[in-house]
């Protein structure tokens, strides 16, 4: 349960989370530190503010949750997209800083040669900014898939914890160490959560080993 | 094939203000000290940089008129640029490099003119590497193949061999004179070294302080008395366009045959007919009045003083017309006051053969 949520928490956001890095990577524009700033809010509000704001967006009750449920049958409260849909935005701030991260260390002189050969924005975007930002890509992705592993307070506030359904790991060693005499099943989740963040945190740096032997001389 | 420049640009410490023509087709150099604003002017035809004011056309399609508000991006010139640091993408061997511009150019050449330049440039051994993996003077190369690739109308190469050492730039020089031979192509050579610039151009433009002081052939513009005030101390003298014309085994000596009378050096492998640039020094020509009988120089030539120059306090600058062909002297004021030197005098110009270094042009 814990691995598919982040999975399409991570996946789900990635897109996004490269548009918003190349749009705000190399770049100056009007508003552009009130977009930084809306981006990284998720870092610094208490996860259990960002579920609650999710409820009052996507509640059945609330307008855009009822409109979706009435016309599409989405449901994100208590059910596991809405795990996804909490997580994805908690850690998508992780996934633009890694991202915007490496597009700006790309070589901007590439730009130039690029445009001089025939290459327009979306050419470079494709060909040059993204091959070349690919390890920061992938290491944003690991990172933001161990964080999202441990994401509690939102998904607890959002989805609730439901056995199935979104009860993801946080949540069922929470709910082990509510159990009377499940202080067994706590630790080993526990330990699985460990090797988990650490495996992510090892992939994360492989990524970076790869960036810096793309990038380097 | 012409293109018109004129860019106007305001720096902090001087103003930018340059406008020149290129009517041919073969290298012209943009010759001037650092900060005089070259790249500045090849980043304006490129279209990397939209200067204050100017118009620049390429062959009568205007890519930018300040006045008529007319700014065509650089994807859609067709001016091709090698850098001076090559810029070479990592992520992509040596081939895509190469394919990067040809995939993405409105009427691509056909493969049989890619196998041409590769085999022009020597390319081959290095299709398969990367980037990271080639010498200074191999990424020049790709540098080059890529930007022609892409056939440009224009190529425009900034100080391409300016971070290179000397045994990399004698490596590259032979590509850049086929190149200028074999290529249907004007190219602007952005250089602040008077060698490169006399052994490769045909024209040159000198930029001083952001205006052009002067500009013409360059056997003719190297041959102006006023060169050192544009060019400070760079070093100084004519360039003769040559014919080897013979071999003598017997004096160990190869006769050049310049328009204007023959030039004597120590032996040269070049065979008979082949074209040779040759550089003499203004220092290393000395003049008589008299044609000197018993004199080691080998060179003994008959000249016209055409014009005289005080150019230091110290020193005369002599331009001698050999025939059709200009040369320069540069003696002490004090020798030139001696033979009481004026312009139309007929006199000898001694050269001595060790002192001429002709090279392949």
């Amino acid at each position: 349960m814990s691995l598919k949520v982040s999975a399409v928490a991570v996946f789900g956001a990635l897109p996004f989370a490269i548009a918003a890095a190349l749009a705000l990577a190399n770049r100056r524009f009007f508003g552009k530190n009130v977009i930084d700033a809306v981006l990284h809010i998720p870092l610094v509000l208490p996860p259990v503010v960002v579920g609650y704001i999710l409820l009052l967006i996507f509640g059945t009750r609330a307008p855009l949750g009822a409109w979706l449920l009435n016309h599409f049958g989405i449901r994100f409260v208590f059910s596991w997209t809405g795990a996804a849909l909490a997580s994805g935005l908690l850690t998508f701030p992780f996934q633009v800083r890694a991202i915007r991260f490496a597009v700006e260390s790309i070589d901007p002189r590439l730009h130039a040669a690029a445009e001089t050969l025939g290459a327009g924005w979306f050419d470079r975007a494709a060909n040059l900014v993204l091959p070349l930002a690919l390890p920061g890509i992938v290491a944003g992705a690991i990172t933001a898939f161990a964080v999202s592993l441990g994401e509690f307070g939102a998904i607890i506030t959002f989805v609730s914890n439901i056995p199935g359904e979104t009860r993801t790991l946080p949540l069922a060693i929470y709910a082990a160490l509510q159990t009377p005499g499940a202080e067994a099943e706590a630790a080993r989740l526990s330990a699985l959560s460990i090797v988990l963040a650490l495996l992510g945190l090892a992939l994360a740096e492989l990524a970076n080993r790869r960036a810096r032997a793309v990038t380097g001389p | 094939m012409s293109i018109e420049i004129a860019v106007r640009q305001r720096y902090g410490n001087f103003d930018l203000d340059a406008a020149f023509r290129v009517e041919r087709n073969g290298i012209t150099a943009l010759f001037g000290p650092s900060g005089a604003g070259k790249t500045t002017v090849l980043y304006a035809i490129a279209g990397l940089l939209r200067p204050e004011g100017g118009r620049i056309a390429i062959d009568g399609r205007v890519v930018f008129d300040e006045a008529a508000g007319v700014f065509v991006p650089p994807r859609e010139r067709r001016v091709g640029y090698v850098f001076q640091d090559a810029r070479l993408f990592p992520h992509f061997t040596v081939e895509r490099n190469l394919r990067f511009g040809w995939r993405r150019s409105a009427n691509p050449m056909p493969e049989t003119g890619i196998a041409g330049i590769v085999l022009l440039l020597g390319l081959a051994p290095l299709l398969q590497r990367k980037p990271a993996n080639l010498s200074g003077g191999e990424k020049a190369r790709v540098a080059l193949g890529r930007a022609l690739l892409a056939s440009p109308e224009v190529l425009l190469l900034d100080e391409p061999l300016a971070a290179l050492d000397a045994a990399r730039k004698n490596e590259i020089l032979p590509y850049l004179e086929r190149l200028r031979d074999e290529a249907r192509l004007p190219m602007i050579y952005v250089s602040h070294s008077l060698d490169e610039v006399s052994r490769l151009a045909q024209e040159i433009v000198i930029l001083k302080q952001g205006g052009v002081a002067a500009s013409g052939p360059i056997f003719d513009v190297l041959t102006d008395l006023r060169l050192p005030d544009f060019t400070g101390a760079s070093p100084f003298g004519a360039i003769i366009e040559t014919t080897v014309a013979r071999h003598i085994a017997s004096s160990g000596l190869t006769a050049l045959s310049f328009a204007g009378g023959e030039l004597l050096v120590p032996r040269m492998e070049h065979a008979i007919g082949t074209r040779l640039r040759t550089h003499i020094r203004a220092e290393d020509v000395m003049i008589a009045l008299e044609e000197p009988r018993a004199i080691s120089a080998n060179n003994v030539l008959s000249a016209t003083i055409d014009g005289l120059r005080e150019s230091t306090p110290e020193h005369i600058d002599l331009r001698l017309l050999c025939g059709a062909t200009p040369l320069i002297a540069r003696i002490t004021r004090a020798s030139g006051k001696r033979l009481e030197l004026r312009q139309g005098l007929q006199v000898f110009a001694i050269v001595k053969s060790v002192t001429v270094a002709p090279q392949i042009s």
